[in-house]
């Protein structure tokens, strides 16, 4: 397999947790290839700030590539910057989170360098037969153990599926992508980002997730009950797609397989049915509690401890506890 | 104006997703339907009719002959006219999204709508490979869409992991279909009947002449290790004990 570009994540002000595992799958691929991978740091004119913290997790280089213009990096421009940062590099692999950002992004850089793209890998390994992945199908409900033709290829890693990156001693050399090199699409105008209050963990981090659905009923309650026990645990809070369908969270909570993919130490779900589609999002965290007044819940089928009982009642009473 | 909606067909996402004896998926039981984002791309560019565009509406297919049944729903729910490219090669984002540019090239469109991810393999990068080809902006994961009185432009918001983005595309441009654009609308009995007086062409995928893109090889599928139901509580004191432990907070 070939060398590999990281496209660190990124909201163009600063790179994001989501990179830790992101390089523990840099180092699994360096590992098991023999490749070199360099990393990328793509965004405004302060990125580049960051580019020490990057130089002890055994890149050959960390690329910063810095532009005003790439302040909010919409998916043409990175993908522009990526595909000449490849061609700088000579790396022919590139890899990015399974995220928002990576997920629009990486697909243009694949179709423009004419490669095959693995979405949200969550395991790769060498064997007799070359380098193998593993990736989800039908929302989670079957693994498939995949191959790309050829010794390049695109990938977004799924972040829940990968440790953070070990230190090394040797430090990375530091270079810069001279952004003014190459024409940048403008057919896209960044306008605006509406963002929640950013108060508690990332979702996709977090070591607790709260999650609840439409039996919380509005967003008071939402944000009162789930809120309150998440913020005693240290937790982020999450919601099913009915609760931000009817507008009791936010979109940016929503877990499941169109959604955030979360694997905490404990996933505590609150009014939760438990879809196939939200199970997508879950099943793989360590211990899940269910509370649900349904007796019968498909959740309570993967709950390790689960309680019969209304929300309403209990998480004020877990709240007492947890003080 | 001119929107191109890509239609996949996929089985019913409720159900039961099997293996055989031989590994493969067991689609003896299946329903298919419509990939649900591709659906609510497709009734997103009825209601750009509805708001007062003037709108001509492409579906388009790739597979086999037996997608015609999603086509004609794609028509009932107000699709103008169909292509079905018959091509019996699996589904891969790469060969799709050439076989997406070359019936863009001969229709030319204004606007592409399609649904961020199909239901089955969910690869989520058809789009964007789609747009990246024919060198167009995109905005996927829109939860809302304007286009401007001229047509020139539109204004999309997007869900993405730090909450809602607004963007503004010059058209033409690839616009892929979230959860929250819209609810698809019910196809009633008169749209159904009117429909089979629409067109739908069938249009062999070799006469394109799209390249065929390098590809994924599936080795085996299998099914998740499977989690067992643990066990029920009763007591409150219990479960945040539980939950206490869980957590690392002793």
């Amino acid at each position: 397999m070939s060398d590999l570009l990281v496209l660190a994540e990124t909201d163009g002000a600063q790179t994001l947790p989501g990179t830790q595992p992101l390089l523990g799958f840099a180092q699994r691929y360096a590992a098991e290839t023999g490749a070199d991978f360099d990393v990328l740091l793509l965004g405004g004119t302060e990125i580049g700030v960051e580019a020490e913290a990057y130089r002890q997790f055994g890149a050959r280089r960390v690329v910063v590539a810095a532009s005003p213009d790439l302040q909010h990096p919409t998916a043409d421009r990175a993908a522009a910057v990526c595909e000449a940062v490849m061609r700088q590099t000579g790396c022919q692999s590139l890899a990015g989170l399974s995220s928002s950002f990576g997920r629009d992004v990486l697909p243009r850089v694949a179709a423009r360098r004419d490669l095959p793209m693995l979405s949200d890998v969550m395991r790769l390994e060498k064997t007799g037969d070359g380098l193998i992945f593993q990736r989800p199908m039908y929302a989670g409900s079957l693994i498939a153990t995949v191959r790309i033709e050829g010794e390049d290829g695109v990938f977004s890693v799924r972040g829940t599926a990968f440790g953070p990156p070990e230190s090394v001693e040797k430090t990375s050399e530091v270079e810069a992508f001279d952004v003014a090199t190459i024409t940048l699409p403008g057919g896209v105008t960044w306008i605006s980002l509406e963002a929640g209050a950013n108060k508690r963990p990332d979702l996709t981090m977090a070591s607790v997730v709260v999650s609840g659905g439409r039996p919380l009923r509005d967003a008071e309650t939402f944000e009162r009950l789930l809120g309150g026990l998440a913020d005693r645990l240290g937790g982020a809070v999450g919601a099913t797609r009915a609760a931000v369908d009817s507008g009791i969270a936010p979109n940016e909570l929503q877990v499941g397989q169109t959604g955030k993919t979360v694997a905490p130490q404990l996933y505590i779900a609150a009014g939760v049915s438990g879809s196939i589609q939200h199970l997508a999002g879950m099943k793989d965290s360590k211990v899940i509690v269910a509370i649900n007044n349904d007796p019968d819940a498909p959740i309570f089928e993967v709950a390790d401890y689960g309680m019969v009982a209304d929300l309403n009642d209990v998480i004020p009473q877990l709240m007492d506890r947890l003080n | 104006m001119k929107i191109l909606v890509a239609i996949k067909r996929v089985p019913d996402p409720y159900s039961k997703i099997r293996l055989d004896a031989d590994g493969q998926i067991d689609e003896s039981d299946f329903t298919w339907v419509i990939n649900p984002f591709d659906e609510i791309a497709l009734e997103e560019a009825v209601r750009l009719r509805e708001r007062g565009h003037t709108v001509e509406i492409v579906a388009v297919g790739i597979g086999d002959a037996e997608w015609e049944a999603q086509l004609k729903t794609a028509l009932a729910m107000g699709a103008d006219r169909a292509i079905l490219v018959l091509d019996d090669e699996p589904a891969d984002p790469g060969s799709v999204s050439e076989l997406l540019a070359a019936v863009f090239r001969r229709e030319q469109p204004d606007l592409v709508l399609m649904g961020k991810q199909a239901t089955d393999d969910d690869y989520n990068q058809t789009a964007q490979r789609l747009a990246a080809l024919l060198e167009l902006s995109q905005a996927t994961f829109a939860s809302a869409l304007e286009v401007s009185g001229d047509e020139k432009r539109a204004t999309v918001t997007r869900e993405v992991d730090a909450g809602r983005e607004t963007l503004e595309v010059s058209l033409p441009a690839i616009i892929t279909a979230d959860l929250r654009l819209n609810e698809p609308r019910y196809v009633a009995l008169p749209a159904i009947l009117k429909a089979r007086s629409k067109p739908l062409e069938r249009l062999p995928a070799s006469e394109l002449g799209a390249r065929k893109a390098a590809g994924v090889a599936i080795i085996k599928m299998e099914a998740p290790p499977r989690r067992s139901a643990g066990r029920r509580v009763q007591d409150v004191d219990e479960l945040a004990g539980l939950i206490r432990a869980a957590a690392g907070r002793s």
